[in-house]
């Protein structure tokens, strides 16, 4: 209970899930908070108004609109449902396949152990944006080709780090104690190894969140990810990309968006990091 | 040791082969044939057959990739599909741009990222929670989106730097130090962009880890021994901490030359990422598989290092203890 409340009490964490559940309310809610995303009225009399502008037709756009005349906060609010949802699934499939194959590999360190690095090696050295390249030409660019694939090539940093800690961990003397009362294999593994194995893994997997949004914007940037009208927060700052000069808004707010939610998962994460482990904690 | 090494260095090389071989036929998975991007849309089905044929496309896949791997080991690596000219001189031309754009970021973000990390950690108090907020904003800017807003404030508003390409379209008449300064300007933004988010996750790496070791019974021991703390921080937190910093060195190559294929697409940078995307778009299966060959080996080779350099700091990691055999 104690623990519970120190989370709380720290700032981060605070700061974190506070911009994080609003992302999420702001993402599920998104019909009862914007217009369509989709919307023009009037294309010659509302496109790249500024920020905090009322339109002819008495619309109020609190980001602007784009050279379409669409409003920049629904595409935005629109844009989360995607950008957020793509994150987290991504990133629950690496930390599942990362952990299992990082953990065989420190703790069964013969053939076992050789042949699951030897697999990390491979994905690791697997050139990861050609093969989104090639991906999204053998299949048609989509949000859930988008998940699988952050997701299969995303558990490689999570493995090595897992199988460093429970390498380390499994040199320390608790654990030679362990094995000399009698507790084996598996067990020492799950009990003793991996706990204390977590915390580069939580701390991975709030930065992997971050990464994982970031690197689907960078798709959908490219033109890869999630294909346009469809917002996404990528396909936003690609279409504010040519209007730079004249709309310098369009491709701000939604990189605003996307580092504002990437600072709060990293946040979070390095607070429940100090309160796994209170030998680090400040 | 050496012969770790030298089995690492073995499953290293079945990793680059297993790489170049996937990639091989996955490309030929993909829709798309150079043949007919080659002969253009209005060419007889003849035509199109007879290119094939020039080509080497028109016999079975197994056979056209040994034939690829017999030629490429030999070091002759073909001639681009798309352009006619070899890939050799394409590579080795785009090779320094991007070589130099990531080292020098490499190496700028890794000696700042330390240095702010170490402050963080011995420092603490305030500093520490306003490099903490710098450090994470940095961490969480994605690269295209930072260079966009660079370019935005530096090149349309300022007019001070340019935003493309590695030189000015005048830098063969420039001589001596302006030709430097032209590079050095060019150099600039892509160079801070990529520079600015690895300071973020350096800094953040090192800091942690430091925190982690500093309460370490080592430590404590050192401290009692009278060691001074500058001595107790260099000698002993930070060559401990270093040890999973190494390990993200070795991890962070690949990740680097990924950010760096969007950062050369944003500024025009004339490097291997861009002549990649370029060759994906034109099936140019030649020059594909020759950047993912160089670019496999590079990973491999970066992730060695790491390991050789981890096992140097942490003489525990050389023994190889195994409790899972017990």
């Amino acid at each position: 209970m104690r623990s519970r409340s120190s989370l709380w009490h720290d700032p981060r964490a605070r700061f974190g899930l506070a911009v994080l559940v609003l992302a999420i309310l702001a993402a599920i809610m998104a019909p009862l908070l914007a217009v369509d995303p989709s919307l023009q009225r009037d294309i010659v009399a509302t496109r790249f108004l500024p920020p905090l502008t009322t339109d002819l037709h008495g619309a109020f756009h609190l980001l602007g609109t784009d050279r379409f005349g669409r409003d920049v906060w629904s595409r935005l609010v629109f844009g989360a449902r995607v950008s957020l949802g793509v994150g987290l699934l991504a990133v629950l499939l690496s930390v599942v396949i990362g952990m299992a194959v990082g953990a065989a590999a420190g703790f069964w360190q013969g053939r076992t152990g050789l042949v699951l690095l030897g697999l990390t090696d491979f994905a690791l050295a697997l050139p990861r944006v050609v093969l989104l390249l090639l991906l999204a030409s053998l299949w048609q660019p989509s949000a859930a080709l988008v998940i699988v694939v952050l997701g299969l090539t995303g558990w490689m940093t999570i493995a090595r780090l897992v199988h460093g800690e429970v390498r380390a961990l499994a040199a320390r003397p608790f654990v030679e104690s362990a094995v000399a009362l009698g507790v084996r294999g598996p067990r020492v593994l799950v009990r003793h190894i991996l706990p204390n194995a977590l915390t580069p893994v939580i701390v991975a997997a709030a930065l992997g969140v971050g990464n994982a949004i970031m690197l689907e914007a960078g798709l959908s940037f490219l033109g890869l990810g999630v294909q346009p009208p469809t917002p996404s927060w990528g396909n936003l700052i690609a279409s504010g990309r040519d209007t730079l000069v004249n709309a310098p808004w369009v491709a701000t707010a939604p990189g605003l968006a996307l580092v504002l939610v990437v600072v709060a998962a990293t946040l979070l994460g390095d607070a429940v990091r100090d309160r796994l482990d209170p030998a680090g904690r400040r | 040791m050496l012969q770790a090494l030298v089995t690492r260095a073995l499953a290293g090389l079945a990793v680059v082969v297993g790489v170049v071989t996937l990639m091989f036929f996955l490309i030929r998975l993909a829709p798309g044939d150079p043949a007919l991007l080659l002969v253009g849309p209005t060419a007889t089905p003849e035509q199109l057959a007879a290119q094939r044929k020039e080509l080497g496309l028109d016999r079975p896949i197994p056979e056209q990739y040994t034939v690829w791997l017999g030629r490429f080991v030999r070091g002759d690596w073909g001639s681009s599909i798309a352009t006619g000219r070899p890939v050799r001189g394409m590579i080795s031309a785009a090779w320094p741009a991007t070589v130099s754009l990531v080292g020098l970021s490499l190496v700028l973000s890794y000696i700042i990222g330390i240095v702010v990390g170490a402050i963080q950690a011995t420092r603490g108090g305030r500093l520490d929670t306003t490099l903490s907020v710098v450090t994470v904003t940095l961490f969480a800017l994605p690269g295209y989106w930072l260079g966009l807003m660079l370019v935005m404030v530096f090149t349309y508003w300022a007019r001070a730097l340019p935003a493309f390409g590695a030189a000015g379209f005048d830098a063969d008449f420039l001589t001596g130090w302006d030709r430097v300064a032209d590079r050095l300007r060019h150099l600039a933004l892509p160079l801070a962009t990529l520079t600015l988010i690895g300071i973020g996750g350096t800094a953040r790496f090192v800091r942690g880890a430091m925190l982690d070791v500093r309460n370490a019974p080592h430590v404590a021991i050192a401290r009692a021994k009278g060691l001074s703390p500058v001595q107790v921080t260099l000698r002993h937190v930070l060559r401990n901490a270093l040890i999973p910093v190494l390990t993200l060195l070795g991890l962070s190559l690949p990740a680097l030359f990924s950010g760096a294929v969007f950062i050369e697409a944003i500024f025009a940078w004339p490097g291997v990422g861009r002549i990649m995307v370029e060759a994906v778009g034109a099936r140019d299966y030649p020059v594909i598989m020759a950047a993912t060959a160089v670019s496999a080996t590079l990973v491999v080779l970066g992730n060695l290092l790491a390991e050789l350099l981890t096992a140097w700091a942490d003489p525990r990691l050389r023994a190889q203890p195994s409790v899972g055999a017990a």
